[in-house]
């Protein structure tokens, strides 16, 4: 059987950690980072333990509660989820673990799916863990076996960074052996270890710094980083993760003779890097994002009087925003060592490109929901809304906030303290209602914001791919569970107005948020009706819908609902209907004339 | 051409949802059986859902998944736009495959921004690179069904690509629903055929 597969970068980690032995593995849904647990909750026989957790908060906890018992364990989020779990993050970096444990925190430079584009290897510097950054996929799953060890000799969770380009790339991996180390789940007292009062914290942080040391020894002869000196040049490039192999590819397209030390593991190798300075004057700092590696390797050269010169996203060769590739190396390398780059001339199109962006599916039911909460609040009322499909609906005018996960709810009743005239109806997912939408209901009652509450309930977590979440009744491996009732639950949480109602359902809607917005304090409604793909992909086929060309007057009230199966026909001046129709109805419901009906058989 | 550290440099591009990644993963999982490396990068999450969506597959390649600028051998693009869009990745020698069947963006269809003839762009490619257009999607149609678009194109491309044909239908066959091989070996034979 050939050992070596064409997979997907996220796969590739997910094998490592097989190969690595994790026995729990947890994590919230994140765009890059989903593909990891799911392949793991695919896999037909399993002997570990996998959950979709309903927060990364909640997750880190799960993970770093099976660690403390000495099993090998991995969370796994994206870089915006390390923020909702950096409370337990600092002080578990006090506490450690016992059996290995990874955080695996995808970051995604350039924002291809994300809020903004933070660098996880900050947190690495503040918590004080060591970071693995992988700059191919077959090098993240090579580190995941490897990060259990360092995790287990040192008793400290590692953090684990791929980006986007690592968890969405795909190779061909060389598969390696299966661990048969798994240890069995013992959970020894020790509360000077395992709880963290005053004072035994006051004794594990010197204990934590005191670790560091051996961390950085272990880390610098680790495999993740090489130097190679090249005797003729006095000049080197110091390149980290992904952007080691941009750098390398950049070096030989230009011929660059050039010391060339990539870096793979932080803290970083300073005795690799003091050896680079032996040869060269000047070094030239390639990473993404952050110049996290640059400033160390400053306050190195400063240590030891070195006189050579550190060149990076200082002085602008290497930029601090997006991603980097091939071309933008290149260019830092020519101006940074003063070498000719062919920089290749593009050409403005001359034909204007229409954007395309992403836009809520055919017969998407948010569509429906967002038309009818438009209608029966009015343009000048706000909008709060949060992380997930539903954002696109930014395109329909119901949009008007997106801060973080949960920050809908919350933000709603922060303009309402304000003092805000207009009336604020807020829009939430459900599984972002679970992950940290409850906190804001229960603040929003408790501190009786007069706000309407939108859940959009499409029974998954749809953005990213399609997890479970406490809603559906399954769990990640897609067993049965407890279906978590979201009315009862909102009840619970002390709202008195709550009503569930089926999107599609238009004038039923309608009715549902006018009762809402007249209602005094904070009133729920939850809109409820399966996400259109899994539906689909669930067997569910409605009939299709076509527009009767003799009653349309062209008045595009149906084509302004931005549904991607509606056209407008600039000859015929009618709006047209294409193969996307779903058959969810919306837009034969609003039309005035009654144009839209149903595709007779 | 290709750069020093790549074999073949293609760009596939599309809307989310036309099927860019069953195309890249048959032509990346072929490469990896013939024995070469492959590097690949692709687009998931929010921008698939009806955005712009590009891939890059790197043949013969042990470095990074992202191909320079004008560097690509070929643009593979499932929709016209979509191939205007990323026509910077091309070289100056490299060759554009393309469906002509248009798919309208919100935007379009909601008035806020125009989109260009088919006709034009075509042109307007054609001042500067070899283009091979044709509606890919009428021909999967013809073939059995209109999704089997991505496997006409996959099947135009394989005329270019350093890996066999055979590797490739073998793949296609593998890789789609098997109530669907009959329609999408068609589909692949009648891409093939449309370069001489």
């Amino acid at each position: 059987m050939s050992t070596r597969e064409y997979m997907l970068g996220n796969v590739a980690i997910a094998r490592g950690i097989v190969e690595g032995g994790g026995k729990v593995i947890s994590g919230y849904p994140g765009t890059p980072s989903s593909e990891i647990v799911d392949t793991l909750s695919a896999m037909k026989e399993r002997d570990f333990y996998v959950e979709w957790s309903v927060n990364e908060k909640v997750a880190m906890e799960v993970a770093a509660g099976a660690a403390m018992t000495g099993v090998r364990s991995v969370v796994t989020m994206k870089h915006v989820g390390l923020n909702v779990a950096a409370d337990p993050l600092m002080t578990l970096a006090y506490m450690g673990v016992k059996g290995g444990m990874i955080i695996i925190v995808a970051d995604d430079p350039a924002c291809h799916s994300s809020q903004n584009e933070q660098d996880t290897r900050k947190y690495s510097e503040f918590s004080l863990m060591p970071c693995l950054d992988p700059s191919t996929p077959q090098e993240a799953k090579d580190m995941i076996p490897y990060a259990f060890e360092l995790s287990e000799k040192f008793e400290i969770p590692v953090i684990f960074r791929p980006t986007t380009r690592i968890s969405h790339g795909k190779s061909e991996i060389e598969l390696g052996t299966i661990t048969d180390h798994k240890a069995e789940a013992k959970f020894e007292k020790d509360t000077s270890r395992w709880v963290m009062v005053p004072a035994n914290a006051v004794i594990r942080h010197p204990h934590l710094l005191g670790i560091q040391e051996g961390i950085m020894e272990e880390l610098e002869n680790s495999p993740w980083n090489e130097l190679t000196i090249n005797e003729n040049s006095k000049i080197g490039v110091i390149a980290s993760g992904l952007a080691s192999v941009y750098a390398k590819e950049a070096m030989e397209e230009l011929g660059l003779e050039a010391s060339f030390l990539k870096i793979g593991a932080y803290p970083v190798p300073e005795g690799l890097i003091k050896k680079m300075y032996e040869q060269c004057e000047t070094v030239l700092v390639i990473e993404e994002l952050e110049p996290i590696v640059e400033d160390r390797c400053k306050v190195i050269a400063k240590d030891i009087e070195s006189p050579v010169k550190i060149l990076g996203k200082t002085g602008g060769y290497v930029p601090r925003v997006s991603e980097l590739n091939i071309d933008k190396c290149t260019k830092a390398m020519g101006e940074a060592f003063g070498i000719e780059v062919d920089v290749p001339e593009i050409a403005e199109p001359e034909l204007e490109l229409p954007p395309r962006p992403p836009a809520l599916c055919a017969g998407c039911s948010h569509r429906a929901t967002y038309h009818a909460m438009l209608k029966v609040f009015g343009k000048r009322a706000v909008f709060p809304s949060d992380i997930g499909c539903y954002t696109l609906g930014v395109q329909n005018g119901t949009v008007d906030t997106t801060l973080c996960m949960g920050g809908s709810i919350t933000v709603a009743s922060g303009i309402y303290d304000a003092g805000e005239k207009q009336p604020i109806c807020c829009s939430i997912g459900d599984s972002t209602f679970f992950h940290t939408g409850i906190n804001g209901l229960l603040n929003a009652v408790y501190n009786k914001s007069n706000i309407t509450i939108t859940i959009l309930d499409n029974r998954i977590t749809a953005m990213t791919g399609h997890q479970p979440n406490p809603g559906m009744g399954l769990t990640s491996t897609g067993e049965p569970t407890k279906e978590i009732d979201m009315e009862l639950l909102c009840r619970g949480l002390g709202a008195e107005f709550v009503e569930t109602v089926d999107p599609y359902d238009v004038k039923a809607t309608e009715e549902v948020f006018k009762r809402a917005k007249d209602f005094e304090g904070p009133a729920v409604v939850i809109t409820r009706q399966a996400c259109v793909i899994h539906a689909r992909r669930a067997g569910v086929r409605r009939v299709p819908f076509k527009v009767d060309t003799e009653k349309c007057i062209g008045c595009r009230m149906c084509v302004n609902l931005g549904c991607p199966a509606i056209e407008f026909d600039k000859e015929t001046k009618k709006a047209h209907i294409n193969a996307m129709c779903t058959g969810c109805g919306l837009c034969s419901a609003t039309c005035k004339f009654d144009a839209i009906v149903e595709v007779q058989k | 051409m290709s750069s020093k550290a790549s074999e073949f440099d293609l760009v596939i591009s599309g809307v989310g949802g036309q099927g860019t990644i069953l195309a890249s993963d048959i032509i990346g999982r072929s490469a990896v059986l013939e024995g070469k490396g492959v590097r690949a990068a692709e687009t998931h999450g929010m921008a698939q859902r009806g955005g712009s969506v590009v891939n890059h597959v790197r043949i013969g390649c042990e470095l990074g998944s992202m191909i320079p600028l004008k560097g690509a051998d070929c643009l593979l693009a499932l929709e016209p736009v979509e191939a205007l869009r990323y026509i910077e990745f091309l070289a100056d020698d490299g060759v554009i495959i393309m469906n002509t069947e248009s798919v309208y963006p919100v935007t379009v269809t909601t008035g806020k921004a125009p989109y260009p003839s088919v006709d034009s762009i075509v042109e307007k490619l054609k001042e500067t690179h070899r283009v091979i257009a044709f509606n890919a999607t009428e021909m999967a149609a013809e073939a059995g069904s209109r999704q089997a678009m991505n496997v006409v194109l996959v099947g135009a491309v394989s005329n270019f690509l350093p890996v066999k044909t055979e590797t490739l239908l073998e793949r296609v066959k593998e890789m789609v629903p098997p109530k669907t091989i009959d329609t999408n070996v068609k589909a692949f034979e009648t891409g093939r055929s449309m370069v001489e």
